[in-house]
């Protein structure tokens, strides 16, 4: 194992700094995430336009490095995608995260893909791994809860 | 006391964990085993097996013997009036729910309260807020001071004429402050309301008296005292055993049994439903053996040592700030570096063999009136040296190193 792959500079800078830290104003989609064995808690916030691409994104909350610059690059790299891009991008994280090697969305371009990949590290690291998913399961659940408000519409 | 000798009775000392020794400073959570309470249980599976109180056959007898030895051993050692004072528990909060279940089930009624304080883990909070829901019971919290600690003056502030019961810990898991129990009990007691003490971090750590003591209830943590997991102790004044509803019902704790009704059994079955944790409860004979041998005193006096050595390391290091000040402090160094979220910390230390703990430590309550979200905590055990509080401040340089601080 090696720390200076978990601790790459990036995830340092993200961890520090994070990007998207705020409330996003007439949010239209939130939803929170806590993990209570260690106490991380984040909340998600969602602007979704009317072509259901994401307007702004941002999160509130608190939580070791890998947690905080985790939300941060997620909330970097989705903004302005579609919703259907953004599940995409989901789940194609939370599977490399799991198993597979490489990223293997289309949607990401290649420097956007280096820097989510900086997450890779705690794979080594099987008690950190829910420090880095869980602004991304949250980010689904939000988007979950868009959708079943408007199935309930439709 | 040379602890070098005493390191050596624990095996997992000689193990490589990721290819460093081991810096094992997480005592608090659970302590190591010596090798006399591993091979207790090795030996008492391959050669005395039998289950216990039951039957008539040969390794029935012996095994019921070995079982209620530990009994005697745990009587002596906390010095119990009676031996069917103390009741097997599958750990200390076994022992707690089982008295918030009895003693609420008999007494509490709606608009009661229970006193605990804001340093309580959550074993000696979730089993009252189970009344709170069923019984529509208040719970009080004493308050901490700023040294992290809880006066008598703060339990005193809490008491009203519908306290009931006062449940507080011997000694916090966070802060390290140890509580005046004896002066609370006599406060409680000067009002008759019974007292329990939450003795997880107390009995592995200071000499216990209960008769000095006076409580009324203690629990202990056998995994927290070089014992095996899956045992605990609940040590009750018989009075109370004799007064209160049985707890879980089954095979072990009747009297008679009819279509038309049941009796329970006398102390100590009433309390020990279904088979016990049989092995865990004669291996823990060892732990009790092997804290005498090297003396409650001894293990205090070394702690303490070890505590103020640490806490002259770390006060130096000015990005560390340290949780509580307690007058009176146990072994238990609660701490968080500025710029370095516990878990990081906790994560960097492993990569060097130092195993602490990151989190709220099962103390909610405490950490949000301390407005931290976490907190690392190094604890200190029998087997520790000052060597290894140098290895911890040496990677906790690291950390600061990694984080570019």
């Amino acid at each position: 194992m090696d720390l200076k792959e978990l601790y790459q500079e990036i995830i340092l800078d993200h961890g520090k700094n994070p990007r998207n830290l705020r409330k996003t104003e007439n949010f239209n989609k939130d939803a929170k995430g806590h993990n209570p064995l260690c106490g991380d808690n984040v909340h998600i916030y969602l602007k979704l336009n009317e072509n259901k691409k994401v307007e702004d994104i941002s999160f509130e909350g608190h939580g070791c490095a890998i947690s905080m610059a985790s939300a941060s690059i997620m909330t970097d790299l989705v903004k302005g995608k579609e919703e259907t891009e953004v599940k995409e991008i989901v789940n194609d994280f939370l599977d490399m995260i799991k198993e597979k090697e490489e990223l293997q969305n289309k949607i990401l371009n290649e420097d956007e893909k280096t820097k989510l990949m900086c997450l890779s590290g705690v794979k080594q690291y099987p008690m950190r791994v829910k420090c880095a998913t869980l602004s991304w399961h949250t980010l689904t659940s939000a988007i979950d809860d868009f959708q079943k408000i408007v199935n309930t519409e439709n | 006391m040379n602890i070098e000798n005493i390191k050596k009775e624990f095996p997992i000392f000689d193990e490589k964990i990721q290819n460093n020794d081991l810096v094992y400073l997480d005592s608090a959570n659970s302590s190591q085993k010596p090798r006399v309470v591993i091979d207790r249980i090795y030996d008492f599976y391959s050669k005395e097996f039998s289950n216990v109180g039951r039957s008539v056959h040969y390794l029935a007898v012996a095994a019921t013997n070995l079982y209620e030895n530990t009994r005697t051993s745990v009587q002596k050692y906390i010095n119990a009036k009676d031996k069917n004072e103390i009741v097997f528990t599958k750990g200390a909060t076994e022992a707690i729910n089982l008295v918030a279940n009895t003693f609420g089930q008999k007494y509490l009624e709606e608009g009661d309260e229970v006193l605990l304080t804001e340093l309580e883990h959550h074993s000696n909070y979730v089993p009252w807020h189970f009344l709170r829901n069923s019984k529509k019971i208040k719970i009080e919290f004493a308050e901490i001071n700023e040294a992290g600690e809880i006066t008598i003056e703060a339990i005193k502030n809490k008491i009203t004429n519908k306290t009931k019961i006062i449940s507080v810990t011997h000694l916090s898991n966070v802060t390290g402050a140890i509580l005046p129990i004896k002066e609370i009990v006599e406060l409680a007691h000067s009002k008759n309301i019974p007292v329990l003490v939450d003795g997880c971090q107390g009995a592995p750590h200071l000499k216990l008296d209960m008769q000095e003591l006076d409580c009324d209830f203690y629990a202990i943590s056998g995994h927290k005292m070089y014992g095996p997991t899956g045992i605990g102790v609940l040590y009750a004044k018989k009075k109370w055993l004799d007064d209160l509803p049985p707890y879980q019902g089954g095979g072990g704790m009747i009297n008679e049994v009819k279509k038309t009704g049941i009796s329970y059994g006398e102390l100590p079955n009433k309390y020990e439903a279904g088979t016990m944790a049989t092995a865990q409860v004669i291996a823990f004979n060892e732990s009790i053996k092997f804290m005498e041998k090297v003396g409650i005193e001894n293990i205090e006096k070394h702690e303490k040592e070890l505590l103020d050595y640490g806490l002259d390391i770390l006060r130096k290091n000015n990005s560390i700030k340290i949780v509580g000040n307690p007058k009176n402090k146990g072994g238990v160094i609660s701490f968080t570096i500025e710029g370095v979220h516990p878990h990081d910390i906790a994560t960097i230390l492993d990569e060097d063999g130092v195993a602490i703990r990151a989190g709220h430590h099962c103390c909610q309550i405490l950490h949000e009136k301390l407005k931290l979200p976490a907190t690392a905590r190094a604890s200190f055990g029998v087997y520790n040296t000052k060597d290894d509080i140098d290895q911890l401040s040496k990677s906790i340089e690291n950390c600061k190193k990694i984080f570019n601080l």
